[in-house]
């Protein structure tokens, strides 16, 4: 069923709130099965690791049978066995890898603890194809804002720069808390802005996008304090607040600066491939004012569909079948949850 | 039989083999912080020194808790995730038991191990060695209030000496004891042993926000 440059894997995520458990065959899709715990963390407007963790452990075996059921396999089937070791929540991941782990023991086969940024670039394998190398990848989550060239996703990934305060999707989220919209902020966000919102009503500021600031860095703090004096300015005056204009001002904001720092980054490394991952990669305007900009300057964008984008299994088990099929050494069952894994390690 | 026992509700990984004649391996480290790690490499070096195979294995016993979060879960979620894979049953045992098995008392005694923030998880067990109630998660003062005297064993005991003047043995639990405890309850009492959930015995920290503070000074 399975053949070297084939392997069939079985990949865990448990970096955050998502319980993950793919399979993937090479570079095709075989399971994704997500359960998640963010309705148990909704009213405490963002992730409580402690009660993530705990259903962690709950979801964890049901949710490999529904992959396992989805795939049409059985455990038996497995090649090999691949986890997120880090970044991410400590706890969160710790789960994961031990879930990982006694799979691995039990079935007798190998275990890759891989980097869950690197995850986050391969998974569009998946869904496009071998990805081109080098290749430059926006991630942009709750978690995590990073710039990455990635030459070779199985053994090479050179961070460019990174948020130096809040991640992006952080900055949707409490700008939506100020709106008086949901968590997570950054649907509600983008409902909000296509309700007839107008991009340019309110002109808030692009962090780190002045001549001396770090090119590839971000910054969304600023962002997030400017929209919340705007609003509390309109309150105060006993005005309406404008939701659709200020949802659609701000997520302008951070998407001209996402697209804008990418593709100069392209441009710079002379890569005319970029690939957008993580959860606000399923940001309608991110993707649609990505496109326009790449387009211009003969750039083309990948952007997996929005359940790959997302924190899953799959995209986890895509990274292992590419460690096995490159020739990668396993991890060694003694590896450890490392909750603030540099992106240069691919594997653990 | 050929049954994995293994607990991590306390600072000690502890993994034993049994088989039908008695144990037949154990091995424990003690380090706090790395549960997640040192687990699966144990039940490794359990198998290969008594030269069993992972597929030999008809059963798995954990030890449920109380114990610190992060640490019981490595071990409840392997043990959930052997039985998954292997298709063997798993069997909880209460970690405080575990201690109280190994304990040599001539009268009632507790178990009391340590819930971290100036906690302990403790139980008070009868003359035979029975739990009486469920364990709790206290202050050491006012579980010493409630022994009166008593000789308390587990860590509990170590860390809070002038709340706990009498120390018993043992100090950490022993996967050895949790093998030969689960084969004696399969055997005779098989409905005193648990599911393999986690006794947390505290909610999680969360805190709902309250309203939002504004950026803005009025
Ligand atoms: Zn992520």
């Amino acid at each position: 069923m399975s053949s070297a440059d084939q392997p069939i894997v079985l990949g865990f995520e448990t970096s955050c709130d998502e319980t993950g458990v793919g399979i993937v065959r090479g570079t095709e899709l075989l399971a994704d099965a997500v359960a998640t715990s963010v309705n148990e963390h909704a009213r405490f407007g963002g992730v409580v690791p402690e009660v993530a963790s705990r259903a962690h452990l709950e979801a964890m075996v049901p949710t490999v049978h529904r992959a396992l059921e989805t795939a049409g396999l059985k455990l038996g089937d497995i090649d090999a066995v691949a986890v997120t070791a880090g970044p991410g929540l400590a706890g969160a991941l710790l789960v994961g890898v031990a879930a990982a782990k006694a799979y691995a023991l039990a079935l007798g086969k190998p275990i890759f603890g891989v980097n869950h940024l690197a995850a986050h670039v391969c998974v569009d394998q998946l869904e496009h194809g071998k990805l081109p190398q080098p290749a430059m990848a926006l991630l942009v989550s709750g978690g995590h804002s990073s710039l990455l060239l990635v030459p070779d996703v199985a053994t090479d990934v050179r961070p460019l720069g990174g948020t130096i305060d809040d991640a992006a999707g952080e900055a949707f989220d409490k700008v939506a808390r100020v709106l008086g919209l949901g968590f997570p902020g950054g649907p509600h966000i983008d409902r909000a802005a296509r309700e007839g919102g107008d991009p340019d009503a309110i002109a808030f500021p692009r962090g780190l996008t002045g001549p001396r600031d770090a090119p590839f860095d971000f910054s969304f703090s600023g962002l997030k304090t400017a929209v919340a004096r705007w609003v509390e300015a309109k309150q105060r005056a006993g005005e309406p607040v404008p939701v659709a204009d200020v949802a659609a001002s701000f997520q302008e904001a951070v998407v001209d600066v996402l697209t804008r720092k990418a593709l100069r980054a392209c441009k710079e490394n002379g890569v005319d491939h970029l690939l957008i991952g993580g959860g606000v990669a399923a940001n309608s305007r991110l993707r649609t004012m990505a496109v326009e900009r790449a387009e211009a300057v003969g750039v083309r964008v990948r952007v997996p569909r929005p359940g790959l984008c997302t924190d899953n299994g799959a995209m986890v088990a895509a990274l292992g079948a590419e460690l096995v099929a490159a020739g990668v050494e396993p991890s060694r069952l003694d590896l450890p949850a490392d909750s603030s894994m540099l992106i240069t390690d691919v594997t653990a | 039989m050929l049954l994995l026992a293994f607990d991590t509700a306390t600072p000690a990984v502890t993994v034993a083999l049994r088989g039908d004649e008695g144990v037949l391996a154990e091995h424990t480290e003690v380090d706090a912080r790395r549960h997640g790690e040192l687990l699966a490499p144990g039940i490794e070096k359990v198998l290969a020194a008594a030269g069993c195979s992972r597929t030999d294995l008809t059963g798995v016993a954990v030890g449920v808790g109380p114990g610190p979060f992060t640490g019981l879960r490595v071990g409840l979620m392997t043990a959930r995730a052997l039985g998954d894979a292997l298709d063997i049953p798993v069997h909880g045992v209460c970690t405080l038991d575990i201690v109280a098995a190994a304990v040599a008392a001539d009268g009632a005694f507790a178990v009391a191990t340590d819930a971290r923030r100036r906690e302990v998880y403790w139980a008070a067990y009868d003359v035979t060695g029975r739990r009486e109630g469920e364990p709790a998660v206290d202050r050491p003062a006012e579980v010493a209030d409630r022994l009166t005297g008593l000789g308390v064993a587990g860590q509990g005991s170590r860390l809070y000496p002038e709340q706990f003047p009498r120390a018993l043995d043992p100090e950490l639990p022993s996967a050895a004891v949790l093998a030969e405890l689960t084969a004696r309850l399969l055997r005779e009492d098989p409905e005193r042993l648990l599911p393999p959930e986690p006794l947390y015995l505290r909610r999680p920290d969360a805190v709902e926000p309250g309203a939002r503070k504004a950026v803005t000074q009025a």
